[in-house]
């Protein structure tokens, strides 16, 4: 039976193709279409929207039972989704803005990541919590955050990342369909910044596979998320006779290991970028795979592009604190020239 | 008797004796604010203007794109933060949300401060590292703005705790001198009654007798949710104070001097019995609820009947045809006003004039005042070394 999309491409659509926002929008609504146990809930996410327009529409088309505005209760949301959950139920919470996660913490890490271990998987929490994420914005401190390292070092949780629109969706209709729970970061920064074709049809892309976006063969850069346009944007302002293989993970946790493993093997050489500070974030764990697997493959030792170890600032420095692509551009040479 | 000791039982007190029940109310003796001098109200009036100018002018800068993140409007809500806050001593401690400019200016934080701070100006309350949420003036006893909602509510719980330890067991003010009793505020919006935090920190109170204030500073909305959808008890959050032992009061927020009535005999009842109380002040804000909001969930015409009864209007009114001074004529004079409006926009004028000017914050700020000793790899620029190379290789 052919499924009917609730809600028409655009004429818009149809020609720019979506950004990331409405590929988003699409996802839910074509996974809400197909699976009557998908829920939405969160702080104006209905009537309004959400504070992103991410759910527009969305309570118009599957009513207020399904799109549910909650009260300002991060804790009791996701707990409540969490009881939604392992109650059959799929879930799919809206958190504003990554630094609101601190009421809801508990919650993620104390009961849905542990439920599989402490029942022996007799019981799974399938949620699928939807995170606005990392800087680029102008907004502040709390609103601008890249947390992904922590949700990765504490075992239970899948953590998701994409940086383009296809990405989205195909890695949100996966993650709503996971046993298991997802944190699904989606950069604010990449939102409306660009529109691309993306299928219109039912598709997944497997949540632990990365993306090479460019082959190459004298260094390897590892990023995710919207660092993935800096570091293009860097390759770009490269000598030509410097071949790099750019490879956007997509997924942080179950990190694809093998992608980055084969192609330090290939290349010799790593650079890996992102956001969060540097001191103990996923760049750091990147650095020590790379250590275990490919020591007689390198020809210099990993660098690491980051954030500060700070908090983030206020918009007048904001750009100097984000990775951009003059830094990746000179981690790159400096690392070539070794 | 310990601070933390438990106080679940009749924690009250007669009725007949609670500040909700003050004298001038049961008609004995006059208001509290017809005891102070004209000035004083005329006072109150400049703060309000203050703020109103100063947030017509911020949401200027920040359509001119002078002014990033997220910005938030006190326009409307004026008498709240004036009236609460001139029922206080100046060293009573105060924490609030992120819709903070207006109890920094009532407090006493410079036009320069509060501006340059949103700036990102190195001259800035904070540096011009924290912005518009995010207000801070130690002297003046203000410990933020804050963005998580709901999260400082607590902190306040802790600040009254603090100055009770030094009132009852350090028998001296650790800033040097001799202990008062002090009462603290926590402001919150009535979005934040939902959060968990704050009713663990009422819970606190109730339980330990902690003076602290919850000014529930209840404009009605949380971004685009109306208090009814998200709130139960909406209709009489009193209900709230009742679970935790706590004297709880309704208060018209949008009249200053209904305001201070009110507030001003709780706070003395806070401070003389050293307990908490719950006070759900009824306010409104006039634009939407940050910078970028259309506002679809609430008509014109609602926001135009607040508009109505304007408390700027009505303080002014009451000053200029109402409130006589000893000599029988009016506290203010249409030309006082007009001068008073003149002074102010000269004020802020010139406080904007000096946070332009002011320069951005070095780069080196980016890694300072994070800790006393900071990792010295703070700065992911410069610094980066490959080492030496294996001599061998
Ligand atoms: C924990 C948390 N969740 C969500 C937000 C996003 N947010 C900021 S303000 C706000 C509404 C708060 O409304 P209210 O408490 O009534 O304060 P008002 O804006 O009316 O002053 C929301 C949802 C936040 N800052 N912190
Ligand atoms: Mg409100």
């Amino acid at each position: 039976m052919p499924i009917l999309w609730a809600m028409p491409r655009t004429e818009k659509q149809l020609q720019d193709g979506l950004t990331l926002v409405e590929a988003i929008n699409e996802a839910l609504a074509q996974e809400m279409t197909r699976d009557a146990r998908v829920v939405c809930l969160g702080e104006d996410v209905g009537f309004n929207g959400g504070v992103f327009r991410v759910t527009d529409g969305l309570q118009k088309q599957f009513g207020k039972d399904r799109v549910i505005d909650t009260p300002l209760a991060e804790s009791g949301i996701m707990g409540t989704a969490i009881g939604l959950a392992i109650g059959g139920m799929r879930p799919v919470p809206e958190i504003q803005f990554e630094g609101f996660l601190g009421p809801a913490h508990d919650q993620l890490v104390n009961h849905a990541a542990r439920f599989r271990t402490r029942t022996r998987s007799a019981i799974t929490v399938p949620l699928t919590v939807r995170v606005p994420w990392g800087g680029g914005i102008h907004a502040p401190e709390l609103h601008s955050d890249s947390p992904e390292a922590i949700y990765t070092h504490l075992p239970g949780m899948k953590v998701v990342c994409p940086s383009t629109p296809t990405d989205a969706k195909g890695l949100l209709l996966a993650a709503i369909r996971d046993p298991d729970p997802v944190i699904f970061f989606e950069p604010k920064r990449v939102y409306r910044s660009y529109r691309e074709q993306v299928p219109e049809g039912d598709y997944e892309i497997e949540i632990g596979k990365a993306k090479v976006i460019q082959e190459g063969t004298d260094l390897t850069v590892v990023t995710w998320g919207a660092n993935v346009f800096q570091c293009l944007e860097a390759l770009d302002a490269l000598p030509e006779d410097i071949s790099v293989e750019l490879i956007d993970l997509r997924t942080i946790n179950p990190m694809d290991k093998d992608a980055i493993i084969n192609s330090v093997q290939k290349t010799g050489r790593c650079v890996v970028v992102q956001e969060a500070p540097k001191t103990a974030g996923m760049a750091s764990e990147i650095a020590t795979i790379v250590m275990e697997h490919c020591f007689l493959h390198l020809k210099c030792p990993v660098q690491r592009v980051c954030g500060f170890d700070t908090m983030m600032p206020y918009y007048k420095l904001e750009l100097d604190y984000l990775p951009d692509a003059k830094r990746i551009a000179e981690a790159i040479e400096q690392t070539m020239a070794y | 008797m310990s601070i933390a000791h438990s106080n679940a039982v009749n924690p009250l007190g007669h009725p007949e004796n609670l500040p909700t029940n003050p004298a001038w109310k049961r008609g004995k003796g006059k208001r509290p604010s017809e005891l102070l001098p004209d000035a004083t109200l005329v006072k109150w009036l400049r703060d309000m203007y203050l703020i109103r100018e100063f947030e017509n002018r911020t949401a200027q800068a920040y359509q001119a794109a002078k002014i990033g993140g997220f910005c938030h409007l006190y326009i409307g809500q004026e008498a709240a933060a004036v009236g609460t806050i001139q029922s206080l001593e100046h060293d009573d401690p105060i924490v609030t949300a992120y819709r903070d400019h207006g109890h920094a200016l009532a407090r006493g934080m410079s036009v320069e401060a509060c501006m340059a701070e949103m700036y990102g100006k190195i001259t800035g309350c904070a540096k011009g590292k924290g912005g518009s949420m995010h207000m801070f003036d130690k002297p003046n006893w203000l410990f933020g703005g804050h963005g998580i909602v709901g999260a400082q509510t607590p902190l306040g719980t802790g600040l009254a705790f603090a100055s009770r330890y030094e009132w009852e067991v350090m028998k001296r003010s650790v800033t040097g001198g001799p202990a008062k009793k002090k009462v603290s505020l926590a402001y919150l919006g009535d979005g934040a009654l939902n959060q968990g935090a704050l009713h663990e920190a009422m819970n606190l109170a109730g339980l330990w007798n902690i003076p602290v204030i919850y000014v529930v500073e209840n404009n009605g909305y949380s971004m685009g949710t109306a208090i009814h959808r998200g709130t139960t008890m909406s209709e009489d959050l009193t209900k709230k104070a009742d679970a935790y032992g706590i004297l709880g009061a309704i208060i018209d927020g949008f009249d200053v001097i209904d305001c201070y009535d009110h507030f001003k005999p709780i706070v003395d009842w806070c401070r003389e019995n050293q307990k908490p109380a719950f006070v759900d002040l009824k306010t409104y804000r006039y634009l939407g609820h940050s910078m970028s909001d259309p506002q679809k969930y609430r008509t014109k015409e609602e926001v135009e009947q607040f508009k109505g009864k304007d408390s700027i209007d009505r303080l002014a009114s009451h000053l200029m045809t109402e409130r006589k001074k000893a000599d029988g004529s009016f506290v203010l004079s249409e030309q006082a006003f007009m001068q008073l409006q003149t002074d102010v926009k000269e004020e802020v004028r010139h406080g904007i004039e000096l946070a332009e000017a002011a320069p951005v914050p070095d780069l080196s700020e980016l890694y300072t005042d994070v800790l006393l000793n900071p990792m010295p790899n703070m700065s992911p620029m410069g610094e980066y070394t490959h080492g030496v190379k294996n001599p061998l290789l």
